[in-house]
């Protein structure tokens, strides 16, 4: 994408283009009845985004404070995805099963889809952008990496962030422990071998 | 749906009286799993994450442990204190969904939630667990064995939040947990039991296996009297009039049966 010319759109704002319009057209549709705020769902006027019931916020995430206008019912993983446009953090089964949205609060590992991004003004919350880039990854990302831990990659940024947790948790040193400690982190691809074995080389180096 | 975001304890009672009745979240482990499928327009949260300060903490003394609502099964896997004192609460923490669950489930909201699959709530019921209940009206004191009146039915009116929980220290003789799903971790109890033995006597726990989380008072009472089991169809018998399983998506009314009675004699066999 980085290569493409500054006036072909990427895929993302593509969608994001389309989808605000199929919002706003939803929106005008509705006028003259009650008003339904739909999470996420956006509007564009002469002063940018508005979205109806929204609310200040301000959340620190990766470091940086952003205030932020959301409806209430946003979760943490759609503001970190659609208003934050930070789209390293996935979303997978939205319902706490998978872990492909684990982020970091307060450096505690959680489940993004599994909260209001309203409940955690004043945390610290740290996204697989936070951990490492490209240019200066993480030795848990190297590792990934080096050991070949994943394939499709869709699961990755989460299983990550919850091995990065992993490394302050009470876990025994075996691959048993470390196992039951990753099963919140579910891989569609069964990169789960390699996975461990990642996991275990930070560890060893630590 | 509304989201009410109050800052103190006061401010969030009274929003506990307004109408429509808020339901309370905390971790929302619970409530974010299910709400994509509920009606949203009557929906009404009350959101006590800004409510830290007054409700999170735990507190264990000489005679007592004391956890404020928003306590989490992280926070008494991580206090090495706690999980000396109570082991079962640990290791029940332990086995609530994963690592990313644990660090945000609160214990107040799994007795809230009434699920009769709770995990936590079986343990808290075996160590005589009470829960301290406040409104605009007053605080009130209940015990966990008698909070539950039917499936996902419990004693607490609509304006009251469950502040607190607070269990006593016990010098105990026995003490287990027994868990059993579909595997070993992130799963949803098809069968599990609680046991302990103190100074005031049994108590054995069992969830999955009726409307509530319940006690097996004739399980109880055998164990209290010294009785001696020679086989597991010995206690499935006595059980028999303490429990109801049903059968559903997860598992039948006869494994579960079978199961907890197993389970029961065998490690009874060894402890009692």
């Amino acid at each position: 994408m980085r290569d493409d010319p500054p006036s072909s759109p990427s895929r993302r704002e593509f969608l994001q283009t389309t989808a605000g319009t199929a919002a706003a057209a939803a929106i005008a549709g509705s006028v003259g009845g009650p008003v339904v705020a739909t999470a996420g769902a956006g509007v564009t006027t002469a002063d940018g985004p508005r979205i109806e019931g929204a609310v200040p916020i301000t959340l620190r995430i990766n470091g940086k404070d952003r205030k932020l206008r959301v409806d209430p019912r946003t979760t943490l993983l759609d503001c970190i995805r659609e208003t934050v446009d930070l789209t390293g953090t996935k979303k997978g089964c939205d319902h706490g099963q998978c872990g492909a949205c684990t982020v970091h609060v307060n450096g505690r590992r959680v489940n993004s889809c599994l909260s209001f991004a309203v409940m955690h003004e004043g945390e610290e919350i740290t996204t697989i952008e936070g951990i490492g880039g490209p240019d200066s990854l993480h030795p848990m990302q190297a590792a990934f990496v080096a050991c070949d831990g994943y394939q499709c990659g869709y699961c990755t940024s989460g299983q990550i962030m919850s091995a990065v947790a992993l490394l302050k948790e009470p876990c025994g040193a075996d691959d048993a422990a470390v196992k039951e400690l990753m099963s919140g982190n579910i891989c569609r691809c069964g990169a789960y071998l390699n996975i461990v074995s990642a996991i275990q080389q930070v560890r060893r180096k630590a | 749906m509304q989201v009410h975001r109050p800052y103190t304890l006061h401010d969030a009672l009274a929003l506990m009286a307004a109408t429509p009745t808020p339901t309370p979240i905390a971790g929302g482990t619970d409530l974010l799993v299910s709400w994509h499928h509920k009606p949203k327009e009557k929906l009404a949260l009350l959101d006590l994450s800004q409510l830290g300060g007054e409700l999170a903490a735990m507190r264990l003394t000489a005679d007592t442990l004391e956890l404020g609502a928003l306590t989490t099964y992280w926070d008494v896997i991580a206090s090495p204190e706690v999980s000396r004192a109570f082991p079962l609460l640990a290791e029940a923490a332990r086995q609530v969904g994963a690592m990313q669950i644990q660090t945000r489930g609160t214990w107040a909201g799994n007795i809230g939630n009434g699920s009769p699959a709770a995990d936590g709530v079986p343990v808290l019921m075996a160590y005589d667990a009470t829960v301290v209940l406040q409104s605009t009206r007053g605080r009130r004191e209940v015990q966990l064995d008698g909070y539950y009146t039917g499936y996902k039915k419990t004693v607490r009116l609509p304006d009251e939040l469950i502040v607190a929980i607070q269990i006593p220290r016990r010098t105990r003789k026995a003490e287990w947990f027994e868990k059993v799903g579909a595997r070993a971790a992130q799963t949803i109890t098809k069968v599990g039991v609680a046991v302990v033995n103190d100074e005031k006597g049994w108590r054995v726990v069992a969830n999955s296996v009726a409307p509530y989380v319940c006690r097996c008072r004739n399980l109880e009472s055998a164990l209290q009297k010294g009785q001696k089991f020679k086989s597991p169809e010995e206690i499935r018998d006595i059980l028999k009039n303490d429990i109801a399983p049903i059968n559903d998506m997860r598992s039948t009314a006869a494994y579960r049966e079978t199961v907890l009675s197993r389970v029961l004699f065998y490690r009874l066999a060894d402890k009692a």
